[in-house]
C-alpha cells in the first residue's frame, strides 16, 4: 500500500455533510437501540462495558493516533478515577458528601486530569520511545504503590461501593443494569462528540503537527510539550470518566484496574481498531469486550490468539481494522469493489482453512497441557477430538499446510488484483484533475 | 523587541563550539530592516550552523545575537519566533499526515493568539483560515489544497515549506537553501516568488547559485571556516580579494602573481 | 550496622546489579543499533532461563549454560529478520508495538511449553553452597571459605553471613561477559562495522557492509545476552512466567536513568539500583524512624502517617520508578544521556 494510496480520507467524504448527520444520528441510535435488540442480562452487562471502554480507548488514542505518543501506563489515570469515584460514593451513602450518583463520573474525571496534571509533567518532557518508557515506570509505580496503601486501594479485596443511594431521580435509582446502561450511554456519547471535537480545535490539530513534526511545532511558535502536556490532560480526565462509570458499574474497585495488563489490553485493542481514524478505537473498544468476555469462554487459547492477531496486524496492517474498512471504502467510492469481492471470498475461504487447522492443533496442545485430568478427547466446534490420537493431529497439520498453500496462491492473486485497481483509481483521479 | 532598532539582526562575535571544534569563530553581521542579505560561503563553512544559533536550535558558545535590538542569548526557538522571526530548513521540514491547507493553518495559530485554546473550532477561525488562503495562494499551491503534505511533489514541498515560514508574519526571515535540488526552471519561478512573499520583510538566505544570489540580494556576506569576511553589496564582493581566494584558494593570486612578474 | 550485613548486601548488592546490566547492555545495544526498543527483551531472558532448565534436565547445567544463549540468539535473529525488518519502515512505534506483541506471544507460549508452575532450576551441585563466610565477632571480622566455621555456634553474638558460591558465579559470568563484549566491539572488525552503523548506516552499506545482516546479529546477539542473564537469574532466582514481566520494567527503568543508548549509564544506573535494592530490602527503618531521630514526633495521628511509616522494605519494590520519576525532574537526559530518543 503506497502513501499515495491514502489521500485525503477525511476530505473525499466532506461532501457528505448531511452524512456527519447521519452517522451521528446512527451513533445515537445504535446506542439507544441495543439492548432492546439484545436482551439478554450478558448482552446488557457486554453493552454496559463496551461504553466505559469506548470512552477509555478514544482517551488512549488522543494520545496514540493524534498525538503519537505511545503511553504504556494508561489505566493509572481511568484505575484512579475508579478509586476516587467508589471513595467519594461511599463518602455519599455515608451523608458526608452530597453527591448525585450520575454525577460521579465527573468526579473521577476531575481526579483523572488531577493525576494527569501531577504526573503528565515529568512524562511528557520526552517523547516517542523513552515517553513509552516513562508511562511503563510510573505506571509501575502507581500499581506497585496500590499495594502498598490498603487504606485507600482496599489491598487484596479491593473497596466496594453502592450506587444505589439517595434521592431516585425521576424514579432512576441505577439498582437495575439497563438504566446503569442509558446513563454510560449518554456519557459515552457525550464524551465521543467531545474527544471529536477536541480533534477540530486549536490544540487538536497542533497535537497533530507534533505527532507529524515535533521539531518544526517548536519553529512556529509553539512549545511542543506544553502542547503534549495539555493534551495529555485532556485524555486523563476522559480515562478518569471512564474508570468512574466502571467503578458505578461493577461496584468494587481492585488494584488491577491500574495495573499493566489494563494498559496493556488498552494498547492493544486501540490498535487493533485503528489508531489513524477517530472511529478506530471505537471498534477496537467493541472487539475488547467481546475478547475479554465471549472468547475468553470459548478456548483458553484466546491469549495467544490475540498476541498472533496483533503482531499480524501490526506488520500487515499497522492502520488497523478502520483503515482496512476505509481502504476498501475509497475503492468502493470509485465502484471498483464489486471485481475484488470474488479474491475477497478467496482469501477469506483459504484463511479459515489454515486458521481450522491451526487452531485444532493448538486447542488440543492447550487441552493436554491445562487439562490433562479430563483425559485426552476434548470437544472442538461440536466435534469429539482425540487429542493424542495420531490421526487428529496429522489431520489438522495437512488441513493447515494445505490451506496455507492455497492462502499464499489467494493471496498472491489478490495482491494483483489490488494493484491493478489502485492503479485504474490513480487514474481516474488523474482524469478528474485535468478536467478541473 | 525594539521596533526601532537600528538593525533587524545583529552578531556580535558569535562564536560556537561542538565538543573541542569551533565552527563559528567570531561571526559578525548587522542586517538593516528590509535589507535582503544572501550568505554564501564554501561548503562546511558553516552557514547551516549559523542558521541554527540564529533560530534557537542550539546556543552559541559566546558572542550576541540580537534581533531588533533584543538579545536572543538561550531562547528557545519557540520564543524567538514569537519575537518575530522565521525560518525555513533546507530538508523540507513539514507535517507529512496533514494538509496543505493544514500545515499554514497551523503555522499561523499562535500568531493570531489561539495559543493552546481547545474550546473553538478551527472552522470558526475566520481570520486563521483566510491568512492560510491567502498563503496559499501566494506560494500557488490552491489547486493541492487537501493534499497531504507527503504526497506532493518535491518543488511543491519546497514551496510549502516556504509557505510555513512565512505565514506566521514574522518580520525577520531565514530561508536556508530554499532552491536546492531545483531545475532551472523551477529556480527561477522561486526567485520570483520569494521576492514576492518577503516585500518589506528582512531576509536572509543560504544560497549557492550565484544567479539567485546576484538576482535576489541587496547585500551578500561570505562565511568563511565560521567568520563573516565580507559584507557588501553583490559587486563590491565579486571584487573583494578574500573572497576570490577563499572560492579559487591560492592559486589564482600565484597564477596572477607569477603573470605580473613575467 | 554491622560490617559483616554491610559488605555482604553490598556484594548482593552488585551481583543483582550485574545481572540488570547483562539485561541493560543487550537492550542498549539494538536500541542504539536500531533504534528499535526491544520490549520483549526481559521475555528473552525468560526463554533463555526455561531452554537452560530443559537442557540442564538433560545434560546437565555446564550444556544448559552453553547451548541456552546461542539457541536464543538464532530465535531473536529469526525474530528480527522476518517480522521485525518488516515493520522497519513504519516507524518506530510500530517497531516497539510488535516487540510488545511479541512478549505476549512469548508469554503464552512458554506458559503453553512449560505449564504455569514455577520450575525447579537449581544452580550445579558444583556451585551450591556458599563461597565464602563473613564471620563477624564482638572484636574481629574474619573471613572463611565455604560454609561457616564453628566459630558461629560457638561464640555468642557472632554473626554469620553467607555468599552463596553460585550468586560470584553470576557475577563472574557478567564481568566476562562484559569484557567480551567490550573487546569485540572496540578490537575485532565486525566490532568497528558495528560501531560505524550505529551512527551512519548508509555510509556504512555503501561501503560494501551488509548492514542488515549486521543489525540482525546485533539482535540476535543482544537476545542471546538476554538469555544468558536468564541462565543465571533463573537458576538464582525463580524460573516461572512472571518472571519477565518482573524484571523487565526495571530494566526499562534503568536505562531511561541512565540515559537512552548509553552503556556507561546502563552501568551505573545498574549498579546502582542493584545496591539500593539490596540495602533497602533488608532495612526496617521508614522516614517516620528518620523524622523522630531528627527529633520530630510523629504519632500515628499525624496527618500522612500511611506514607510516613512505610518501611525501606515495602518500598524497595518501587525505588526504581521512583528514581525514574526523580531523574526526569531534574536531570532528563539521564546520567549519561547521549540520544534524545
Amino acid at each position: 500500500m503506497t502513501a499515495l494510496q491514502q489521500t485525503g480520507w477525511a476530505d473525499r467524504f466532506r461532501h457528505i455533510n448531511t452524512g456527519r448527520w447521519m452517522v451521528w444520528g446512527g451513533y445515537a441510535l445504535v446506542m439507544i437501540a441495543a439492548p432492546l435488540l439484545w436482551k439478554s442480562s450478558l448482552s446488557l452487562t457486554m453493552l454496559t462495558q463496551m461504553g466505559i471502554s469506548i470512552i477509555a480507548c478514544l482517551a488512549f488514542n488522543m494520545l496514540l493516533g493524534q498525538g503519537g505518543m505511545l503511553s504504556f501506563g494508561h489505566a493509572v489515570y481511568s484505575g484512579l478515577g475508579s478509586f476516587f469515584a467508589i471513595h467519594a460514593l461511599n463518602m455519599a451513602s455515608k451523608g458526608q458528601i452530597t453527591l448525585p450518583v450520575s454525577l460521579v463520573p465527573l468526579v473521577a474525571g476531575g481526579f483523572g486530569a488531577l493525576f494527569a496534571v501531577l504526573l503528565g509533567f515529568v512524562t511528557t518532557k520526552k517523547a516517542g520511545t523513552p515517553f513509552a518508557m516513562i508511562t511503563l515506570g510510573v505506571g509501575e509505580l502507581v500499581a506497585a504503590m496500590a499495594l502498598m496503601f490498603p487504606g485507600f486501594f482496599g489491598g487484596e479485596g479491593g473497596i466496594t461501593g453502592n450506587r444505589v443511594q439517595g434521592q431516585p431521580f425521576l424514579g432512576i435509582t441505577y439498582g437495575p443494569q439497563i438504566q446503569l446502561y442509558y446513563l454510560i450511554a449518554i456519557y459515552t456519547f457525550i464524551c465521543t462528540a467531545l474527544m471529536f471535537a477536541f480533534t477540530r480545535t486549536p490544540l487538536g490539530r497542533m497535537l497533530n503537527a507534533v505527532r507529524d513534526n515535533p521539531e518544526r511545532v517548536e519553529f512556529i511558535g509553539y512549545n511542543t510539550q506544553f502542547v503534549r502536556y495539555f493534551a495529555f490532560i485532556a485524555s486523563g480526565f476522559f480515562m478518569g470518566i471512564a474508570g468512574g462509570l466502571a467503578a458505578l458499574n461493577f461496584e468494587i474497585v481492585t488494584a488491577e484496574v491500574v495495573g499493566a495488563t489494563r494498559s496493556g489490553a488498552y494498547l492493544l485493542f486501540t490498535f487493533l481498531g485503528g489508531a489513524v481514524f477517530f472511529f478506530g478505537p471505537i471498534i477496537g473498544a467493541v472487539l475488547l469486550v467481546l475478547a475479554l468476555v465471549l472468547v475468553s469462554e470459548l478456548t483458553q487459547a484466546w491469549l495467544l490468539y490475540l498476541g498472533l492477531v496483533f503482531t499480524f496486524m501490526v506488520m500487515f496492517a499497522p492502520g488497523g481494522i478502520s483503515s482496512l474498512i476505509m481502504m476498501n471504502l475509497r475503492v468502493a467510492s470509485f465502484g471498483k469493489l464489486r471485481p475484488l469481492i470474488g479474491s475477497y471470498l478467496a482469501l477469506a475461504g483459504t484463511a479459515a482453512t489454515v486458521l481450522l487447522g491451526a487452531a485444532v492443533m493448538i486447542e488440543m496442545v492447550y487441552h493436554l497441557q491445562l487439562n490433562e485430568a479430563l483425559g485426552p478427547v476434548m470437544k472442538f466446534m461440536g466435534a469429539s477430538l482425540n487429542a493424542k490420537g495420531f490421526d487428529t493431529w496429522f489431520g489438522a497439520c495437512f488441513v493447515m499446510l494445505v490451506g496455507l498453500v492455497m492462502f499464499e496462491m489467494a493471496r498472491r492473486q489478490f495482491v494483483k488484483e489490488w494493484g491493478r485497481t489502485q492503479e485504474e483509481i490513480e487514474r481516474l483521479i488523474k482524469q478528474r484533475e485535468a478536467a478541473t | 523587541m525594539n521596533p526601532a532598532a537600528e538593525f533587524a539582526l545583529e552578531l556580535r562575535d558569535v562564536r560556537k563550539s561542538f565538543g573541542k571544534t569551533e565552527i563559528i569563530r567570531g561571526a559578525s553581521l548587522q542586517v538593516r530592516p528590509g535589507e535582503r542579505v544572501a550568505v554564501i560561503g564554501p561548503n562546511g563553512a558553516g552557514k547551516s550552523t549559523l542558521f541554527n544559533l540564529i533560530s534557537g536550535r542550539f546556543g552559541s558558545t559566546s558572542g550576541d545575537i540580537l534581533l531588533h535590538g533584543e538579545k536572543l542569548d538561550g531562547l528557545k526557538p519557540y520564543e524567538i519566533n514569537r519575537k518575530g522571526l522565521a525560518r525555513s530548513f533546507q530538508v523540507s521540514n513539514l507535517f507529512v499526515r496533514l494538509s496543505v491547507f493544514e500545515n499554514l493553518r497551523c503555522a499561523v495559530l499562535w500568531s493570531l493568539n489561539y495559543k493552546y485554546s481547545f474550546w473553538r473550532f478551527l472552522a470558526d477561525a475566520k481570520d486563521a483560515n483566510a491568512r492560510a488562503e491567502e498563503v496559499m495562494h501566494m506560494i500557488k499551491l490552491d489547486k493541492r489544497r487537501d493534499v497531504l503534505a507527503m504526497n506532493l511533489t518535491y518543488a511543491e514541498q519546497r514551496a510549502l515549506e516556504i509557505g510555513i515560514t512565512i505565514a506566521g508574519g514574522a518580520s525577520v526571515i531565514l530561508l536556508d537553501e530554499p532552491t536546492a535540488g531545483m531545475s532551472r526552471s523551477e529556480t527561477a519561478r522561486f526567485v520570483n516568488l520569494i521576492r514576492e512573499i518577503t516585500v518589506g520583510k528582512t531576509l536572509l538566505t543560504v544560497e549557492h547559485d550565484m544567479g539567485v544570489v546576484f538576482g535576489l540580494a541587496d547585500k551578500i556576506a561570505v562565511l568563511v571556516y565560521g567568520e563573516v569576511i565580507a559584507f557588501d553589496t553583490p559587486e563590491k564582493v565579486r571584487a573583494n580579494d578574500r573572497v576570490k581566494e577563499a572560492y579559487l584558494g591560492s592559486v589564482l593570486a600565484e597564477a596572477q602573481a607569477a603573470e605580473a612578474g613575467h | 550496622m554491622d560490617v559483616s550485613y554491610f559488605l555482604i548486601s553490598l556484594l548482593n548488592g552488585l551481583s543483582v546489579g550485574l545481572l540488570l546490566f547483562m539485561l541493560a547492555s543487550g537492550l542498549t545495544l539494538i536500541f542504539s543499533m536500531m533504534g528499535v526498543l526491544n520490549f520483549a527483551h526481559a521475555s528473552f531472558y525468560m526463554v533463555g532461563a526455561y531452554v537452560a532448565y530443559t537442557i540442564t534436565q538433560a545434560i546437565g547445567f555446564w550444556w544448559g549454560l552453553l547451548l541456552a544463549p546461542p539457541i536464543v540468539g538464532l530465535m531473536g535473529a529469526a525474530f528480527e529478520r522476518y517480522a521485525l525488518r518488516r515493520v522497519h519502515k513504519f516507524g518506530h512505534v510500530p517497531e516497539l508495538l510488535i516487540t510488545f506483541g511479541l512478549s505476549y506471544l512469548i508469554l503464552e507460549l512458554v506458559g503453553l511449553i512449560w505449564g504455569r508452575q514455577a520450575l525447579n532450576f537449581l544452580p550445579p551441585v558444583s556451585l551450591q553452597g556458599p563461597l565464602f563466610t563473613v564471620v563477624q565477632l564482638p572484636e574481629a571480622l574474619q573471613f572463611a571459605w565455604g560454609s561457616p566455621p564453628e566459630v558461629c555456634k560457638t561464640v555468642a553474638g557472632a554473626i554469620c553471613t553467607q555468599f552463596p558460591s553460585f550468586r560470584a558465579f553470576g557475577m563472574g559470568v557478567a564481568v566476562l561477559m562484559l569484557v567480551s563484549v567490550w573487546l569485540l566491539l572496540t578490537r575485532t572488525r565486525i566490532g568497528l562495522v558495528i560501531q560505524a552503523a550505529l551512527t551512519h548506516p548508509d555510509a556504512v552499506e555503501a561501503l560494501g557492509h551488509n548492514v542488515p545482516r549486521v543489525l540482525m546479529l546485533v539482535f540476535g546477539g543482544g537476545t542471546a545476552l538476554a538469555a544468558l542473564a536468564g541462565v543465571i537469574g533463573g537458576a538464582l532466582r525463580v524460573t516461572e512466567p512472571s518472571m519477565a514481566l518482573a524484571v523487565g520494567a526495571v530494566v526499562f527503568a534503568v536505562i531511561v536513568i541512565g540515559g537512552m543508548g548509553s552503556l556507561a549509564g546502563a552501568f551505573v544506573a545498574s549498579l546502582a539500583l542493584g545496591v539500593i535494592d539490596s540495602f533497602a530490602v533488608g532495612s526496617d527503618s521508614s522516614l517516620a524512624d528518620i523524622f523522630k531521630a531528627v527529633g520530630l514526633g510523629i504519632t500515628p495521628d499525624t496527618f500522612g502517617y500511611v506514607v510516613w511509616s512505610v518501611k525501606m522494605s515495602q518500598v524497595a519494590a518501587i525505588l526504581p520508578y521512583l528514581l525514574l520519576v526523580l531523574i526526569l525532574i531534574f536531570r532528563p537526559k539521564g546520567l549519561f544521556g547521549t540520544r534524545e530518543g
